[in-house]
């Protein structure tokens, strides 16, 4: 009895093997992100493997969150003791299948390459300063489980940078009205296209969510008009 | 087609059970068990008068109560008419029970397989304990005086039989030991009245059809029993004739899967307690792993050398292994640091609920994505602890931080306040992405650098103009508020008066803040 279940179970575990390694293979194209957001990245998505730069995380690292987390990928967020939850959730990442580690202290680099074995989409704010070694070393991580992390200040070795400027608030004046959404102009800046790109958006939008700039432009001016 | 398949039935049946005389049966009874369960439980006298009454009907009574004429059946008023000093309790059927499971473990130690046939009768098959001690009777004095040397009560009965009825039949005029030789069942059981056989229907219709005693009933002939009071009948029919069709089921003990380990001397250090437990922890694993389970939700006691007792339980989406449930007993032992003043000394593991391990082997085509995810959560959290690795939860409230809830990764999210109420006061979207765990604390200053405060009209003393925010001094670039927010003024516990601003800073970044009792806090950033 044993003698012949030995071999099939060795068996098993040589198949599982293998379909783990094919499965690993599978995923070659870019993670999905908002079509505006995809036009300024270099390869129209987050590309496996590679790291992106955040300066100004808040909304925009929210934004690049929902489109994964909306196909059914694992989201992890490391070190960001603030992040806003609710705010995630309106803006479409799903709270199932989102980990928070919010305060790994200095064992943050262990923690992001731990969840980098299987959480696809890693946001993180490294305590500290980053050393050329210890990005490499995530970096050939990163690259063995096609993972993308999304870094909230500068790395080394990042794909792109992002960055949002020239905020302006609509909707609030001098002792009158509320928030209601916000444009921005998100730049993004990569090793590979020497030219910078820039587009303008609502960030976030009355529901917490992207759009282009154009499309709420007037319920802006509107409600100034009123207020 | 029913008919003669009801006749292979009829002729089936007595073959059977005529085939299973002879099993002989021993019942060990106590009369008026609630009254013994009650003074058991409560360390009471049960020689004074006591009656257990239920529905205004007496159920039990000591035999103090009986000599005065209490009788079991009578209406409560009448039992105490005729003794007034009586002691009147209500029936307590789980302390009948709990009582009762110390007497079969009692037994238990003697001979296995005792089925219990209701709080205060136990059956057993005789042939075991009377071959090892000697004879029946004698088998009967030993299991009476194991019941009184280890609990006391001495108003143990016990009758021997073929079969369980006759046996208890026996058991009701022992005193304390009658036994019915093989065979003779039915001349034994011949003079007894027919409501013997505890059936109503039969109790109140053979005696006017002049059937009186179970030997008048047994001389009937079975297919006119059975035709006349069905399949029912026709087994209270063998019953009186003295077949007893039922056998002793012995109750079989659950597999132990509990596991303790004792300390001695006790263990100071979480890593020494940790790693002692090891071993215990894997033999509670394959324990389970043996019973074919997987113990998903897990109840960890420690207990200290003071008798303190921490208990928790802990949950997985997974499956408990060896390794985690050792990082289980370590951050409950880290978390209980300060109420644990002195070494433990036990450490006890108790499966609360599981599942067939069938449901938990690894497919062929790999773990799913979330069992991986599983797995590596689970190693962050033996790296960071327990509450390393949080899963948001949003639930009810006004306040930012108090409506994300974090749960440890594993735990049953528990929402104290529903989401799903209007919450009035609450923040308007959109919502800030960063939301201070602790509100930051701030100051506003208006142009002259006075801190700008509220009055009891809820006039702001000044236009905001300065933004400080730690080391940081910004323009306020545009501002909003206040809104004010006044809940649970009902509990002075958790009161909290305060009103929030919306201010714009000149950098373009807003800013949620709260203005309580003369003090800026920033609650959230719209980052």
């Amino acid at each position: 009895m044993t003698l012949a279940e030995l071999p099939r179970t060795e068996l098993l575990a040589r198949l599982r093997a293998q379909v783990a390694v094919k499965e690993a293979r599978i995923r070659q194209t870019p993670f999905p992100v908002h079509p505006e957001l995809a036009a300024l990245l270099p390869d129209g998505g987050l590309k496996p493997g590679s790291a992106y730069s955040l300066t100004g995380a808040g909304a925009l690292l929210l934004a690049l969150l929902a489109e994964p987390s909306r196909e059914g990928y694992w989201c992890g967020v490391v070190g960001m003791p603030d992040f806003g939850a609710e705010a995630a959730a309106h803006a479409g990442v799903d709270l199932d299948r989102l980990a928070l580690v919010p305060d790994p202290a200095e064992q943050w680099l262990a923690t992001t390459a731990a969840l980098l074995e299987a959480v696809p989409i890693v946001a993180v704010r490294p305590a500290g300063r980053v050393g050329e070694g210890e990005a490499a070393k995530l970096m050939s991580r990163l690259r063995d489980r096609e993972a993308v992390l999304l870094v909230d200040g500068p790395w080394p070795r990042a794909d792109a940078q992002l960055s949002v400027s020239r905020l302006s608030w609509s909707g609030v004046g001098a002792g009158f009205g509320y928030l209601t959404s916000r444009e921005v102009t998100v730049t993004v800046s990569s090793r590979r296209s020497p030219l910078r790109r820039s587009v303008r958006l609502v960030l976030p939008t009355p529901e917490g969510r992207l759009t282009a700039a154009a499309a709420v432009a007037e319920t802006g001016t509107i409600l100034r008009a009123v207020g | 087609m029913a008919a003669p398949a009801g006749t292979i039935d009829s002729a089936a049946g007595p073959r059977e059970t005529s085939r299973r005389v002879g099993e002989r049966c021993l019942v060990l009874w106590f009369p008026g068990w609630p009254v013994t369960a009650w003074a058991l439980s409560e360390g009471q006298d049960a020689a004074r008068p006591v009656a257990v009454v239920s529905a205004n009907r007496i159920v039990a009574c000591s035999p103090a109560a009986s000599t005065e004429g209490v009788a079991t059946g009578q209406r409560r008023r009448e039992a105490q008419s005729r003794c007034p000093n009586l002691l009147v309790l209500p029936a307590d059927e789980a302390r009948d029970n709990r009582e009762f499971a110390q007497v079969v473990e009692c037994v238990e130690r003697l001979a296995p397989g005792v089925q219990v046939i209701r709080p205060g009768a136990c059956a057993l098959r005789a042939r075991g304990l009377s071959g090892y001690v000697g004879s029946e009777a004698e088998a009967a004095e030993v299991l009476l005086e194991a019941v009184v040397v280890a609990l006391g009560p001495t108003s143990g009965r016990v009758g021997v039989a073929d079969g369980m009825f006759t046996a208890l039949q026996a058991a009701y005029v022992a005193d304390p030991v009658y036994i019915v030789p093989a065979g003779s069942a039915a001349g034994f059981l011949a003079p007894l009245p027919v409501s013997r056989l505890g059936d109503a229907t039969l109790t109140i219709l053979l005696p006017r059809l002049g059937v009186h005693t179970l030997g008048d009933f047994a001389a009937l002939d079975a297919g006119a029993v059975r035709d006349r009071f069905g399949q029912q009948g026709l087994r209270l029919h063998t019953l009186a004739s003295g077949q007893d069709p039922s056998l002793v089921q012995p109750q079989v003990p659950p597999p132990e899967l509990t596991r303790q380990l004792d300390f001695e001397p006790p263990l100071t250090l979480v890593d020494q307690v940790a790693f002692t437990s090891r071993a215990m922890v894997e033999d509670f694993i394959a324990g389970l792993t043996a019973a074919g389970l997987a113990c998903t939700e897990l109840r960890i006691e420690l207990t200290g050398e003071l008798d303190e007792l921490v208990a928790r339980t802990w949950l997985t989406p997974g499956v408990f292994e060896p390794a985690a449930v050792v990082d289980r007993i370590r951050w409950q032992l880290q978390a209980a640091g300060g109420q644990l003043g002195s070494g433990i000394v036990s450490v006890r593991l108790e499966p609360v609920a599981v599942d067939a391990l069938v449901n938990h082997v690894p497919g062929l085509f790999g773990s799913g994505t979330d069992e991986r995810v599983h797995h590596v959560l689970s190693r962050v959290q033996a790296m960071l602890g327990h509450e390393g690795v949080l899963t948001p939860r949003i639930g009810g409230g006004r306040w930012l931080a108090e409506r994300q809830v974090l749960v440890p990764w594993g735990d049953r999210p528990v929402l104290v306040t529903p989401a799903d109420r209007p919450w009035p006061g609450r923040v308007p979207d959109p919502l800030p992405a960063v939301v201070f765990a602790a509100p930051q604390p701030v100051q506003l200053h208006d142009a002259d650098g006075e801190p700008v405060l509220l009055d009891d009209r809820g006039q702001l003393s000044g236009r905001p103009s300065v933004f400080r925010f730690g080391e940081e001094r910004l323009q306020v670039a545009a501002w909003a508020g206040p809104w004010a927010i006044d809940e649970r003024a009902w509990d002075p516990e958790r009161h909290r008066n305060a009103s929030r601003f919306q201010v714009v800073d000149d950098a373009g970044t807003a800013w949620l803040l709260v203005l309580q009792a003369g003090r800026w806090w920033a609650e959230a950033r719209y980052d």
